[in-house]
């Protein structure tokens, strides 16, 4: 860099980011001397109020964390309790889960690429601008959305902290006709996540590799969703309940959430890392239509996490219609409960990445202590390591504006969902 | 350049939250685009559009009043919006977080942040009506699209959004369901609560959790009467009136003075 400058640029609201985040830039004499990305989503003490609750009011309570998420915090609730109790809930209980994990995985990455992700790539605000030029993605966009939502539905009656899943397995039982009908729907979809695939793989991205550590789920016969071992792009392989013995979470000043590192290191969760670790796992016609792709993998450019999250919505549809074709009516739809002591840990992967809880319970089956760390406080790292990078990679000579935008396109690639950051240390010690 | 000037300018602000009563609309598919041709979306920021400073016709505020930053924007909210609409539990009564008011919020601050004086957030998480006028409350944890499909249909007509204050066993009745309560002994918060949702935890099951807040003349007493004569515990009880509304009234004191009650 010939230029010698000084700018700092203060990004005050980031738009298209569900919850409140801010990034705060420096440069000086060319390099980039500061990077923050400041979360200021005010604290809401969820581990502290689950404190003392029943075992069955808790799943209602977690989905309240993320509103865009809330299956993903029921399961990881539900099966960190289970264990503790010593509960099986058995197949047809396994499988109802995954379906209504499906469903959230095709609503959150389906808003996430045509909503939020995709105006940055052609330039528009926002999609209601991008609708008037592309109305056919766009349209299909919120039809791919909408079918994750029904799928939730048809488990959980909304999608939007919805009321199905219980510890032990569920409320109800979806009816056959039900199933049907809903089966039929997502069959006929599958040609337009097909297309949503391809067109998200012909978007022009920056191509730059970084070096980073992916971290996700890995199941020996499946695509990982609701069980696994813990494994990282750089050997790691462990069970879920040595996470915190490899896990560190660590207060950053300029931000109300935790950062967490990896032995020390950031590392990303997520979409891009479920699949550059367990696309072996995918189906032949998941496969096939990788391998057309013009993108090699693993792919480390963090760019292509759209591109991921379009063929997870293709995968997610074609696990909902395996299972739904296979689909009977149980004997019963829970197993009761008969509280215990101990502890118990789960971690599922949510939209966002491997989502980790652990809950103390006593006798009766309240909640003596609780921990919940979410994917984004885990990606937070990662993210201010690709900004670093990513910026100086597009070059610091572009206007502010131009930073700006680009910043935020690198940023909103992660789908922070800022919401989720349940616990958070606001010490500004700057301030004072 | 007129149908501009007619077209009523909304604005979406969240406050402390989990975003869910925003992405009811983001949810609405077509209906979504749909509204966008309708009105003016001035700010939304989950949806990319910023404007947080200018005036608009109609505002809804999603989440509660949790900093002191969050006390002052809500002031200036108001000022700049001729018609003020809270969605959801966090905005309408304080949200789940609110259960911290009930707590020692100081302790509880103190318990889990080494330099509390540093932290920027209050001891309590408060509904928006407590701080400015509010004209029109959308309850429920999540609100649904149609309910503000619906208020934006009376805005554009100029009529007042019609408020759904009825019981939510009024809608089991509608749609001829069985009662959870009197048939299988589940304790069910229908007859204090609100309709809106359509009966969800009924149709598959199980009882209601109060999630779009107290109707009309709610008889918390009586409820808690009834749940005794189930075989509740005080404490039980006291948790199903203490939780995603538990700062809205009469959930609030009744369910306060049981807690009290047990802990003697």
């Amino acid at each position: 860099m010939t230029e010698s400058r000084e700018v700092s640029i203060r990004v005050p609201v980031l738009a298209r980011v569900e919850g409140e985040g801010a990034l705060d830039l420096s440069i000086s004499d060319g390099e980039l001397t500061n990077v923050q990305l400041r979360i200021y989503e005010p604290p809401r003490l969820f581990e502290k109020f689950l404190q003392g609750r029943r075992f069955d009011e808790v799943p209602d309570m977690v989905a309240r964390i993320c509103g865009i998420c809330p299956v993903a915090y029921q399961m990881s609730a539900v099966h960190a309790m289970e264990s503790v109790f010593a509960c099986q809930p058995g197949p047809w209980v396994r499988e109802m889960r995954r379906l209504i994990y499906c469903g959230e995985w095709i609503e959150s990455h389906a808003l996430h690429i045509h909503l939020l992700a995709a105006p940055d790539f052609f330039g528009y605000r926002s999609v209601t601008e991008m609708a008037k030029d592309y109305p056919m993605e766009v349209r299909r966009g919120l039809k791919l959305q909408g079918l994750g939502n029904e799928l939730i539905r048809i488990l959980g009656a909304r999608s939007v902290h919805p009321v199905g899943a219980a510890v032990g397995g569920f409320y109800h039982a979806p009816s056959k006709s039900a199933v049907a009908e809903l089966l039929q729907k997502i069959k006929q979809a599958l040609p337009e996540a097909e297309a949503l695939v391809r067109w998200v793989a012909t978007l022009d991205v920056p191509q730059h590799e970084q070096q980073f550590h992916c971290v996700a789920l890995r199941h020996e016969h499946e695509y990982p969703i609701n069980e696994g071992r813990l494994v990282s792009s750089s050997g790691l392989d462990i069970d879920v309940s040595e996470f915190q013995h490899h896990f560190k979470e660590q207060q950053v000043p300029h931000s109300t959430a935790f950062h967490c590192h990896l032995n020390g290191e950031p590392y990303l969760v997520g979409p891009l890392a479920r699949v550059n670790l367990n696309r072996d796992k995918f189906p032949e016609v998941v496969k096939n239509l990788i391998d057309e792709l013009p993108v090699k993998w693993p792919s480390f450019n963090t760019f292509h996490s759209a591109l991921a999250r379009a063929i997870e919505v293709f995968y997610a549809l074609h696990e909902a219609v395996r299972i739904l074709s296979a689909y009977q009516m149980p004997d019963q739809t829970r197993q009761s409960i008969t509280p215990q002591a101990g502890v118990g840990y789960a971690c599922t992967e949510a939209p966002r990445g491997i989502l980790w809880h652990r809950y103390e319970m006593d006798q009766q089956g309240e909640v003596v202590n609780a921990i919940i760390v979410p994917p984004t406080s885990q990606n937070q790292a990662r993210i201010e390591a690709d900004l670093r990078q990513s910026l100086q990679d597009f070059g610091l000579h572009n206007d502010d504006d131009a930073l700006r935008q680009h910043a935020e396109m690198v940023v909103r690639n992660y789908d922070p969902c800022i919401s989720c950051s349940t616990h958070f240390l606001i010490l500004n010690v700057d301030r004072c | 350049m007129a149908e501009t000037q007619t077209k009523p300018r909304v604005a979406v602000h969240k406050f402390s939250s989990c975003d869910g009563c925003q992405l009811a609309l983001l949810n609405l598919g077509e209906a979504l685009l749909d509204l966008t041709e309708r009105v003016e979306l001035i700010h939304f920021a989950e949806a990319g559009l910023l404007g947080a400073e200018e005036q608009v016709d109609i505002a809804f505020i999603e989440g509660s009043v949790t900093t002191p930053g969050e006390a002052k924007r809500i002031l200036n909210i108001r000022q700049q919006s001729k018609v003020l609409i809270t969605i959801g539990a966090c905005a309408t009564s304080g949200g789940i977080q609110a259960l911290r008011n009930q707590a020692d919020g100081a302790a509880w601050m103190a318990e889990i942040y080494p330099s509390p004086q540093f932290i920027d957030t209050l001891a309590t998480s408060t509904a928006i009506a407590e701080h400015v006028r509010v004209d029109f409350e959308i309850w429920g944890c999540p609100i649904n699209g149609q309910q503000i499909i619906d208020v934006v249909k009376a805005a554009l007509f100029g009529v007042a959004p019609l408020a759904q204050h009825d019981k939510l066993c009024l809608d089991c009745k509608r749609q001829g369901r069985v009662c959870v309560m009197v048939t299988q002994g589940e304790p069910c918060m229908g007859p204090v609560t609100n309709t809106g949702c359509g009966s969800l935890c009924p149709s598959v099951g199980r009882g209601c959790f109060a999630c779009y807040g107290p109707a009309e003349n709610a008889n918390a007493t009586g409820l808690v009467n009834r749940f005794q004569g189930l075989g509740l515990v005080k404490q039980e009880i006291a948790q199903r009136l203490l939780f995603i509304n538990n700062n809205a009234e009469p959930f609030a004191s009744v369910g306060q003075a049981l807690k009290d009650s047990c802990d003697d």
